[in-house]
């Protein structure tokens, strides 16, 4: 059974994040990069999956700008077998990035799909979802569990509220969450080994995948700032505050 | 110029949700109709046809609706979203499941947690886990997005009631069977809802040293949140967790009881009006947003605190 991972390059979950001063988008100049970390969760799973036996082949995708196929090495180092690395400039839309993967699938055919249920640079949580309505496959968003077989897969979903399982036939798009397992480290000579795995390269227009603007960023702005708050001596001080200064209890 | 606004219920009770999408829509279209997708919903249909604004109820009660799969619930929307110019839904886990895959059958870009409409065709939108703010603007004809609600105030009760319109029935995906869903029952209100919130980090301990919360929650009729380390150490359930990954919440008062203050927990929180943090540590980032910080062990302080409320 073939996995596809997809995964993307994301500013480092820890670094702060700083808007360019002309209100354009963010300053991503000198800032650290990795993989987001929810798509270091699906390259995770689908190398657990692998190791149980229960697929053969883990192959990765990214799109974006040639820097990120640094990403596709890490996923290699971590375990992907191959890589499909899809050479555009522009930070493109969620339902381009699904466009893009859709042809992929259909290129690769694979049984499971692996993605992220967000990215933690735009928050769009959609390339997913969109992705198995345009390959019209079975999803499950959000996962904390996921059970493989030949023709199935059972999924945990965290859902507001509680939780969730589904029965997906194969082939499906399932999306995860933090909760699903814990990403392991790259070793060195895993690193190494890397470097010789294969890197495919594709255009949008090789894939055969014509890509529309939907949504013009008209600016970026700081959120309002909080404005300075004070430190309270003791509990009594708090509580006091809370009711005759806030007036948020009674 | 019609927008369609997708309810969130639980086929008792309509979620107060709904009516901060109703106000999100009016902003966008003069016309507003709601989608009531459930199964024997009737006071969900009741509640949201008294909604000041709305013009049509639409309703779908069917059984494959009362734990409906994202295909089912596409369907139904895709079914009729050739009316609208707008179409809205939640940003919660219903929401964020199946929109997604509407805009993409209509070939068409989803705008995620807005949080601000300031025209028909031009929204803000946090990015980065809240450390910026876009203002996107869409071409698409058909605007398909998912709103923060707790951006929005809630539409009242009018003195008209919507005209009620049934549905047919749409079939069940074939490829995705439903197995079981399991709530956590609780008496304290909604998390992403409640007046006030008190949320705990890893500094609680342990799941039993948790529960410290419960006192201070029970006297304020606060609900309970948790930072993603508490839930990752076991102490809290998964969907108490308030972040960029968890729930927004935008309470009058939030109180954060050893939470560090990581930005993907202020991303959850810092809309809220009020801020109160109770840390031992008086160099943790969370102090830079609260509005009363109170340096201290929270073994001491959280029993204080319940003894003055
Ligand atoms: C992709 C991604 C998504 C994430 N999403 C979220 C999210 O949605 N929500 C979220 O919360 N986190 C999220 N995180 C994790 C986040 O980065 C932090 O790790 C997490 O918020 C830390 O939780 P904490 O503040 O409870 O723990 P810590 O950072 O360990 O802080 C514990 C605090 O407790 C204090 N303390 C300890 N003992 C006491 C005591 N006795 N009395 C008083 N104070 C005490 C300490 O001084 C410390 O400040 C995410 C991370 C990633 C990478
Ligand atoms: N440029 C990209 N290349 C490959 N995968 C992507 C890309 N953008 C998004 N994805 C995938 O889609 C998931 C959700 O992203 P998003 O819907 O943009 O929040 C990510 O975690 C990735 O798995």
């Amino acid at each position: 059974m073939k996995i596809l991972v997809a995964v993307k390059r994301t500013i480092d979950a820890y670094v702060k994040v700083r808007v360019k001063s002309d209100n354009t988008g963010v300053d991503l100049s000198n800032a650290k990069m990795a993989m987001n970390p929810f798509c270091e969760i699906a390259v995770e799973e689908a190398v657990r999956l692998k190791e149980k036996g229960l697929a053969t082949e883990i192959v990765a995708v990214t799109i974006g700008s040639d820097k990120a196929q640094e990403q596709l090495r890490e996923a290699m180092a971590l375990g992907a077998d191959r890589s499909i690395y899809i050479q555009t400039s522009d930070e493109l839309e969620p339902i381009n990035i699904a466009k893009l993967l859709a042809a992929v699938v259909q290129k690769e055919q694979p049984a499971l799909i692996l993605l992220g249920k967000q990215a933690i640079d735009s928050d769009n949580n959609q390339v997913g979802q969109m992705l198995a309505a345009l390959c019209d496959m079975p999803q499950a968003t959000f996962a904390s569990k996921v059970v493989l077989s030949t023709d199935k897969v059972v999924v945990s979903r965290d859902v507001d509220g509680g939780e969730q399982i589904l029965s997906l036939q194969l082939p499906a798009v399932v999306t995860t969450d933090l909760r699903l397992n814990e990403p392991r480290f790259k070793k060195l000579p895993d690193i190494m080994k890397a470097k010789k795995k294969i890197i495919e390269v594709f255009t949008p227009e090789l894939l055969g995948v014509v890509l529309k603007s939907h949504i013009t960023t008209l600016s970026v702005a700081d959120p309002p700032p909080r404005k300075a708050g004070i430190k309270v001596q003791n509990v009594a001080e708090l509580v006091h505050k809370l009711k005759n200064e806030a007036k948020v209890i009674a | 110029m019609k927008a369609l606004v997708i309810a969130e219920h639980d086929n008792h009770i309509l979620k107060g949700a709904t009516r901060a999408l109703v106000t999100a829509a009016l902003q966008i279209a003069e016309h507003v109709d709601v989608l009531v997708a459930g199964n024997k919903c009737l006071t969900v249909v009741t509640a949201a046809s008294q909604i000041a604004g709305v013009s049509n109820v639409l309703v779908a009660d069917h059984g494959n609706l009362q734990y409906p799969t994202s295909e089912t619930l596409a369907a139904l929307v895709l079914g009729i979203a050739a009316d609208y110019i707008g179409i809205l839904a939640a940003a919660t886990t219903t929401g964020k499941n199946f929109l997604p895959r509407v805009a993409a059958r209509l070939d068409v870009a989803q705008i995620s947690e807005i949080t601000a409409v300031i025209t028909s065709d031009t929204f803000v939108r946090p990015i980065y886990a809240g450390n910026a703010l876009a203002t996107v603007k869409s071409t698409d004809s058909i605007k398909v997005m998912t709103v923060r609600t707790s951006a929005f105030i809630e539409t009242p009760t009018g003195n008209t009631v919507a005209e009620i319109k049934n549905l047919a029935a749409v079939e069940s995906s074939i490829h995705t069977m439903f197995i079981s869903e399991t709530m956590s029952e609780s008496l304290r209100p909604e998390l992403t809802a409640a007046r006030i919130v008190i949320s705990g980090g890893r500094g609680l301990g342990s799941a039993e040293n948790f529960h410290l919360l419960d006192k201070v929650a029970d006297k304020l009729g606060a609900a309970i949140g948790a930072s993603r380390a508490a839930v990752d150490s076991g102490y809290a359930a998964n969907d108490m967790q308030v972040g960029q990954t968890g729930k927004v919440v935008a309470p009058d008062l939030y109180i954060a009881v050893a939470i560090s203050g990581a930005i993907q927990h202020l991303a959850g929180m810092k809309e809220s009006k009020v801020i109160v943090a109770i840390n031992k540590d008086a160099e943790a980032p969370i102090f830079q947003v609260a509005d009363y910080g109170l340096v201290a062990d929270l073994f001491i302080a959280l029993p204080e605190l319940e003894a003055l409320l």
